[in-house]
């Protein structure tokens, strides 16, 4: 090994010297660093650094120097062609300090939230019309419709989520059949089971839950599907070969979740009273016969219908919203799982919405 | 004749400007190379030369159609004319590569299942892929295999116009290679134009009539392999002279 590395301060008056020997390199710069700290470079007017017994200089240490003579003024001594060369290496590539990136504050941050969100809602009715004209164009010429794709769709996205919601409708009229019995225990009035079941499973819980269960599983399904093919760029070649993705993706789509989401609602409506129907029977002693009686007494044919009628509505907010997150997808894997959750979130929040304006509407009908 | 013109184009996204007035022509017939540094917007070109992303000014002319300008009805008809080979095949996942190449021939043509197989048989077979191949899904195929389902899929429908992005990235240097001579054999076979992006210095030298390099926004050189070398350039500087080919 070299010599050992040291460095020796000689001052004089308001002059400097920091001398260093032997080796310079990154293992000794915190020590050299603490040793110059300590002393007051500001009080002395000329610094020099000299370099002269220097053997190596590894550009740790040459970015260090040279920083000190840029910050203290000081003049390098050295005149060792390989140090030189090290040094001059050091200042030609002078880091550019990054600019430091801007805090927002906090008005800016919330503007550009707004904005940003404005332009995606923006950009989501825009979706929505192409989608319209390419629906309206699609039954313009019957010929054109993809039946076989719709078909597809029909079992990919409803059918086989017919388990899932049986199962899911079952326990939810069991609950609320459960919940509620006990109350009207305490009042007697056993029978009013069946007015409640009715009208809020018909009417409300049904659609929901159908709803729900469908944006989990098929909305985000689309999204992730459609997301992938962007990124295999399957889509530009779909275009570049002519294939128009909405006739292709977007309406076999869209069409199927609207055909089969009312059937899927009425599936639900009966697994829900179903389980509403057992839990009478066992604990309010409702049996079947007058439970199906009263039913068919109190629970008018449009209490179904309003349920039912949402379907399509709740579908075409499921499926477009599902479909336009997988057209949002970046060129990167994480912004299938970014959009996909967005799909399920947005499209849950899309329908509850829509069912509260319904609900307002048809009260202020009288239906 | 010039099959594709490009005049005055401009390109940019957000506030990054890509392409600052540029032109260029490309004849019939010939195989054309847009050759750059990367990030130099020759994929983003050939995207607009197949209408997947507009420009924000200038003109392009294919196959005697203003772009910046055209129908859809127009749009279609030119889509059936040419063919385009991503980089990585763009194989519909959906698809097995037998439906892959047949999908065009089902959409576009009223022909009968019979002529159908016999053609997708003959493509797979033009472009030297095994007939029990055509049964396995993208998935399960080497990147090589995916390019060259991908190029039978572009030949489907006979184009004129062949555009290729990157045909030989990703290859090992001797599937490679075959590609390239695959290249020159389908265009003195089929007399096509073929306009390609490529990196592959061998393959530029193989196949390429005129080249087109894009720097700095535009073009600085336009023209045959053999012009080259009189051109100042540092992208061309490097690229071209690291070997001593020319």
């Amino acid at each position: 090994m070299a010599k050992i590395s040291s460095l020796s301060l000689q001052s004089d008056k308001d002059e400097l010297s920091l001398i260093f020997h032997g080796t310079l390199s990154l293992y000794q710069l915190n020590s050299f660093e603490r040793q110059i700290k300590s002393v007051q470079l500001e009080q002395y007017k000329t610094i020099t650094i000299d370099l002269q017994q220097v053997e190596y200089l590894d550009t740790a240490m040459a970015l260090y120097l040279n920083g000190l003579s840029q910050r203290y003024h000081a003049v390098i001594i050295c005149e060792n062609s390989t140090l030189n060369k090290t040094l001059q290496l050091v200042q030609q590539r002078e880091v550019v300090a990054l600019q430091q990136k801007r805090k927002k504050s906090f008005l800016e941050a919330l503007g550009k939230k707004a904005y940003k969100f404005y332009e995606g809602l923006l950009g989501y009715i825009h979706f929505l019309g192409v989608v319209f004209i390419s629906k309206l164009y699609m039954l313009g010429s019957l010929r054109d419709i993809r039946i076989k794709e719709i078909a597809f769709e029909i079992n990919e996205s409803a059918i086989k989520a017919l388990g899932i919601i049986a199962l899911t409708s079952f326990l939810i009229g069991l609950v609320v059949a459960y919940q509620s019995a006990y109350q009207l225990k305490i009042y007697g009035a056993n029978i009013y089971i069946v007015d409640m079941l009715g009208l809020s499973i018909l009417r409300e819980l049904s659609p929901l839950i159908t709803a729900i269960v469908i944006a989990g599983r098929s909305g985000s399904a689309y999204s992730a599907q459609i997301g992938a093919m962007k990124i295999t760029q399957e889509l530009d070649a779909m275009k570049t070969m002519g294939f128009d993705p909405y006739a292709f993706l977007v309406f076999p789509r869209t069409m199927a979740l609207m055909l089969m989401m009312p059937i899927l609602i009425f599936i639900s409506d009966i697994m829900a009273m179903l389980g509403g129907m057992l839990v009478a029977n066992i604990d309010l002693k409702v049996t079947t016969e007058l439970f199906i009686d009263r039913f068919n007494e109190v629970i008018a044919l449009k209490h179904f219908l309003v349920g039912v009628i949402k379907g399509p509505f709740f579908a075409f907010l499921i499926a477009s919203i599902g479909i336009y997150r997988g057209l949002q997808v970046k060129d990167d894997t994480q912004s299938i799982g970014f959009n996909t959750t967005k799909s399920v979130v947005e499209s849950i929040f899309a329908v509850i919405v829509c069912d509260a304006i319904f609900s307002i509407m048809f009260t202020n009908l009288g239906i | 004749m010039a099959i594709i013109q490009v005049k005055n184009l401009k390109t940019s996204f957000d506030n990054r400007i890509i392409h600052n007035g540029l032109n260029l022509h490309i004849n019939e017939g010939e195989i054309y190379g847009l050759l750059g540094p990367s990030g130099c917007g020759k994929t983003t070109l050939l995207r607009e030369m197949v209408l997947l992303q507009e420009f924000a000014g200038g003109e392009i002319e294919l196959l005697g159609k203003l772009l910046s300008s055209i129908s859809k009805r127009d749009a279609l008809s030119l889509k059936r004319q040419w063919g385009v080979l991503f980089q990585f095949g763009a194989l519909f996942s959906s698809l097995n590569i037998y439906d892959n190449i047949a999908l065009p021939l089902v959409e576009y043509t009223d022909l009968s299942k019979r002529m159908i197989d016999e053609i997708v048989r003959f493509k797979i077979n033009l472009v030297g892929l095994k007939q029990e191949d055509a049964l396995l899904f993208p998935s399960q195929i080497s990147g090589g295999m995916k390019k060259k389902a991908g190029l039978a899929r572009a030949l489907a429908m006979d184009p004129k116009l062949l555009f290729l992005d990157e045909p030989t990235s990703g290859l090992d240097p001797i599937s490679a290679r075959e590609f390239d001579k695959l290249i020159l054999s389908l265009h003195e076979m089929l007399g096509l134009t073929i306009v390609m992006v490529s990196h592959d210095l061998r393959s530029i030298y193989d196949t390429l009539h005129r080249v087109a390099i894009i720097d700095e926004k535009k073009i600085v050189y336009e023209g045959t392999l053999e012009g080259i070398n009189d051109v100042k350039s540092e992208f061309i500087q490097t690229f071209f002279k690291q070997d001593g080919v020319i």
